[in-house]
């Protein structure tokens, strides 16, 4: 299938672009990586009378190693992000989800800020930006700059807190400080890259004893939008992550989602499924690795 | 609805082609229709499939998900521009047709671009990284395990490109492009 016909603009800068879609507004849709909105055009479900090309702008692909969190603009692309050994070595997690977006040939393509914003259920990274407590900073030319968090920012399935006439610039990814800071991703999709039928995230922070200080959990794939659960997070704290503890938290975790059902999973498969998925990453997070101080699980 | 065709330059198989084009053509209909480069695919035209992978400077994408415009001044290579000579094959190509690594043939040149690209980056891949590679491209005859051979195949040291060919004069990846430029 082929998309409607629409008007290409170039964005020569940023002010450029929020000229533009201060202009357009409705009608215009930013176009990054395409790796989510060319597939839809193709199949008309987006129907752009206006694609504004932000993908060559330099200023939305600094990626800022700072301390207490890595800054990414919002076109930076995934595959990029997964070769940058500092930015790994800063926020794992980010890298051990992408692994699971796409493939080699889209992730060349995708970029971090066009995931997000895109904001599939089912999608990695809007999982790992709720777990994680990134902040999303949006720019419009009306209103100028302004910040929101990933809880805040994600408002059902493909919906955003985004305004027609905002374009997301830059991510905030907070970084935990310390050491023993481990991370885990897990999915469960008809193929590797595919959509996931349930998928889970953990950042957990474990002690020279093996003891919990800090975590961080989440569920992708269930409900509407990605969710993450501080408060059964908090129960891991001072505890030692055994199988019937991170048993324990998944089941709770699960209660508190109402996911659908679809022509892959039915609801009850998704629930068990995502069990599985939190337990396995808790479980790998929390045993020490022989190879350093991030664990993840094993890539499918 | 307003939709003015623009000029775009794109660099293929190693040859500027300037054309107009509507903003809404994608790079794969560029290719195969505006420059008559029909050895890439078009599968499922939503980025499933993977018979559209090209290399857009170097890298491997899927050339349904984005539009030409989109790669305005960029360089772009296609199956027709993986041997290193008209007429010859490449080592992976040649090692394709040694494990019968096709079929029907549909996936094939996405299946080869994968496989170019991997062993571009890692001359030596284990079978994990072959299957990794080739992980977003679908074959549906089902011919994976032949696909993995071949690139291991290609990748043993000392492997020599067995298929005797005469070099056509020209560079790779000219073929069709005289009768389809009278646009």
């Amino acid at each position: 299938m082929k998309a409607a016909p629409f008007e290409y603009v170039l964005a020569e800068s940023l002010d450029h672009a929020l000229e533009c879609l201060d202009q357009y507004g409705l009608d215009a849709r930013t176009l990054a990586g395409g790796q989510s909105l060319v597939p839809m055009m193709a199949m008309r479900l987006a129907r752009p009378s206006m694609l504004l090309d932000i993908n060559r702008l330099a200023e939305l692909k600094q990626v800022d190693i700072r301390e207490g969190a890595v800054s990414m603009g919002a076109t930076t692309g995934q595959r990029a992000i997964e070769n940058n050994i500092e930015v790994h070595g800063a926020i794992p997690l980010v890298r051990d989800a992408l692994r699971w977006v796409g493939h080699i040939q889209t992730r060349n393509r995708g970029t971090i800020g066009g995931s997000l914003v895109h904001a599939d259920p089912s999608a990695e990274l809007p999982l790992v930006a709720v777990v994680l407590d990134a902040t999303l900073r949006l720019c419009s030319k009306a209103d100028g700059e302004r910040e929101i968090a990933a809880q805040e920012f994600f408002l059902g399935p493909m919906f955003t807190a985004t305004a027609e006439i905002e374009c997301l610039t830059s991510i905030e990814w907070p970084i935990w400080e310390g050491s023993g800071v481990r991370t885990a991703f897990d999915e469960t999709a008809m193929r590797h890259g595919d959509f996931a039928m349930a998928s889970a995230a953990c950042q957990l922070q474990i002690d020279e004893n093996g003891v919990c200080q800090r975590a961080a959990i989440g569920i992708g794939g269930l409900d509407g939008v990605p969710r993450s659960f501080p408060e059964l997070a908090q129960q891991l704290v001072g505890q030692r992550i055994d199988v019937r503890l991170a048993r324990e938290i998944a089941h709770c975790a699960v209660q508190q989602t109402e996911p659908g059902s679809d022509l892959h999973a039915d609801a009850e498969f998704r629930r068990q499924l995502a069990v599985v998925m939190l337990t396995r990453v808790l479980q790998a997070a929390s045993t020490p690795s022989p190879h350093g101080t991030t664990n993840s699980t094993a890539h499918a | 609805m307003p939709s003015p065709p623009v000029t775009i330059e794109i660099k293929v198989n190693g040859l500027l082609r300037a054309q107009m084009v509507e903003p809404r053509t994608t790079l794969v209909d560029f290719l195969r229709d505006h420059l008559g480069l029909t050895g890439t695919h078009v599968g499922c035209e939503h980025g499933v499939c993977g018979a559209c992978s090209i290399l857009l400077n170097g890298e491997p994408v899927r050339s349904c998900c984005m539009f030409a415009v989109q790669a305005n001044g960029m360089s772009v290579t296609t199956v027709e521009g993986l041997a290193p000579q008209r007429g010859c094959l490449s080592k992976i190509q040649d090692a394709f047709c040694e494990t019968h690594a096709l079929q029907c043939g549909y996936c094939t040149p996405g299946m080869l671009i994968a496989c170019h690209a991997l062993v571009q980056n890692t001359p030596q891949p284990d079978e994990a990284q072959i299957r990794e590679a080739i992980g977003g491209n679908l074959c549906r005859c089902t011919g994976y395990q032949q696909i993995v051979d071949a690139v291991k195949l290609a990748t043993t040291p000392g492997y020599q490109v067995k298929e005797k060919s005469e070099p056509i004069a020209g560079q790779p990846g000219q073929v069709a492009i005289k009768e389809a430029s009278n646009d």
